[in-house]
């Protein structure tokens, strides 16, 4: 009787697609972010960190930062269907619940593919180059999109846990900062302060900007001391695991939150 | 399991305590039969949406049961909402889809194929006078022409049960009207109908039957008639010949009933409820000039006078 998850999954995720297609300051800023980022980024700060050598480390820096913003797209485009009553409206469908969530999730991944590709030619026009062959920049890539989606669960537990479009686009964008700055996006973690490089060695953003640069062959400059822990050493297969787990936790809170969250 | 005889909407005791400790639904006992349109009435706040929202399993109640065409709303969820249409106050319809998207998209998601859904979206654009629109954005459109819409949204798949949450709130007269038909093109296909409202008018209009509500309470049911007549209320009405004062008169008939009279100066009409008709009407006729009536008469009371008195919120004018 119930509609399954993958054809209702689907008419969602078109049904997004129709959104994002029409909402042309949302294409706009996702075309405008990656260079303004890696204007400000490459050129702002480069300069006194190490110049071209640095300008192709933190490319990897870059598509990470493109793929985790994917979780405040996530947080205003939920948030707004449960303001407009849209899923209350679907709510009342006879459709399994993960259906309006995984909709969702999977065509945010259309917009941040459309970032990281913006993001990937941004780093081409400032001289960064991939140095490996086309099945690890697939690799690479499909990593990205990886991370994009547990960044975007992340997101829509955000929409669900807060009560308002405004509360959830910010709180859904300021912990991008901290965790995309305190990792080794745009530094090496050797330089961080005890915990913080503690932190970022851990981070999965770390893992992810490692990976990268592991799956482009795109070595740390000239006297960046890169750390040696077990996350450092195997960035591919942590990052990996840490999106799946974060992906099944999130994806299940959110399930949990969607099930109690009632709109009066 | 399914129990297939018997009303199509049935709750049993059903309550509804908020996290607050606002009780919305104090115990709500309601039978809707087959086909039957069925207006739920009451103020504000007195419990309709709460009603509506355990019944399209948005909210699951406190305690007591719900069974909606046979099927619990609390066990099989998935089911009651294969059988139920709704449209109303919260259940959106889409503001950057056109109206044929909007109606393809929930019929897709009532498990249509995409062929079958496209005949129903279209089917239905026919049926609402919605074709000329069915290709710009609903954002275009206009209040009457959304729920129009939204209407049209719920009624795909032709589901048994239709739930319709005040569907003419803020509606102007003229869109008012327009919805009314269309409500009840729905109730000659044989549909089990629920709506709240607010408009006196409009269960009186539409319905089979009504339920009154008031503080999660049933406090009445029945057609209007027999809330009408059960209210033992009447309405005495005067009508004042011209050059004779209305506040005199007026001031006659709050005495003589005990009740604030309505006044309508343009047609020269004094009236107000009262228990007993005749002898209200005995004391305004030895109080007043009798060269100033122009007519006099105790009449059925409205819809109104019964509502108010159940609700007992008389400072509330529908």
């Amino acid at each position: 009787m119930t509609t399954s998850v993958f054809s209702a999954g689907a008419d969602i995720f078109w049904r997004n697609q129709l959104h994002l297609r029409r909402r042309p300051m949302l294409i706009a800023s996702t075309l405008i972010e990656p260079v303004m980022f890696t204007v400000l980024i490459g050129f702002v700060f480069g300069g006194s960190l190490g110049g071209q050598a640095y300008r192709e480390y933190i490319v990897a820096g870059l598509l990470t930062q493109a793929a985790i913003f994917t979780a405040s797209y996530t947080a205003v485009g939920l948030a707004l269907d449960l303001q407009d009553g849209m899923v209350d409206r679907f709510r009342t469908l006879p459709i399994p619940r993960l259906a309006v969530l995984a909709g969702r999730t999977t065509s945010d991944l259309v917009n941040t593919s459309v970032s990281l590709v913006v993001t990937a030619l941004c780093g081409l026009a400032i001289g960064w180059r991939p140095h490996t062959g086309p099945l690890e920049i697939a690799a690479a890539f499909a990593l990205c999109l990886l991370f994009a989606f547990a960044m975007s669960w992340v997101g829509a537990f955000i929409a669900l846990v807060t009560p308002s479009v405004q509360v959830a686009g910010s709180l859904g964008l300021i912990w991008l900062f901290p965790a995309s700055f305190v990792s080794s996006g745009f530094v090496v973690t050797t330089t961080l302060p005890g915990p913080l490089e503690a932190i970022a060695n851990w981070s999965p953003v770390s893992g992810l900007g490692n990976a990268l640069r592991s799956l482009f062959g795109n070595p740390a400059p000239p006297g960046f001391r890169v750390p040696h822990g077990w996350a450092a050493v195997h960035p591919v297969a942590y990052t990996v695991c840490v999106c799946a787990l974060l992906i099944v936790l999130f994806a299940a809170l959110s399930v949990w939150r969607y099930r109690r969250r009632t709109n009066r | 399991m399914r129990e297939s005889d018997g009303p199509v909407v049935h709750t049993r005791n059903l309550r509804k305590r908020y996290p607050g400790g606002t009780e919305a639904l104090a115990g709500i006992d309601v039978n809707i039969s087959a086909g039957e349109v069925r207006a739920l009435l009451g103020p504000n706040g007195a419990g309709k949406t709460t009603l509506v929202r355990v019944l399209t399993t948005l909210l699951p109640p406190t305690s007591g049961t719900a069974v909606v065409n046979g099927w619990d709303v609390v066990t099989r969820g998935g089911e009651v909402r294969a059988s139920v249409g709704v449209a109303g106050q919260y259940a959106a319809v889409d503001d950057l889809l056109t109206g044929l998207e909007n109606l393809h998209l929930i019929a897709k998601l009532r498990g249509m194929r995409h062929r079958a859904a496209r005949r129903a979206a279209e089917e239905m654009l026919g049926r609402f006078r919605l074709e000329a629109k069915a290709n710009q954005r609903v954002s275009t459109y206009s209040g009457g022409t959304r729920r129009r819409l939204d209407l049209a949204a719920a009624l795909l798949g032709h589901p048994p049960v239709v739930i319709l949450d005040e569907p003419t709130t803020g509606l102007d007269p003229e869109s008012r009207l327009d919805v009314w038909e269309s409500i009840g093109d729905l109730t000659a296909a044989g549909t089990t109908v629920l709506l709240t409202t607010q408009y006196l008018e409009e269960a009186d209009r539409l319905a089979d039957r009504v339920t009154v509500v008031d503080h999660g309470r049933i406090v009445a049911e029945g057609t209007t008639d027999e809330l009408k007549s059960a209210s033992g209320l009447t309405r005495l009405v005067l009508r004042l010949a011209d050059g004779h004062s209305l506040d005199a008169a007026a001031a006659a008939v709050a005495d003589a009933t005990g009740a604030i009279p309505e006044v309508e100066p343009r047609v020269r009409r004094i009236s107000a409820t009262t228990a007993d008709g005749p002898a209200a009407l005995a004391t305004v006729l030895s109080t007043v000039d009798k060269d100033a009536i122009a007519e006099i008469g105790v009449q059925r009371p409205t819809l109104d006078d019964v509502f108010l008195r159940l609700t007992a919120r008389q400072e509330v004018r529908a």
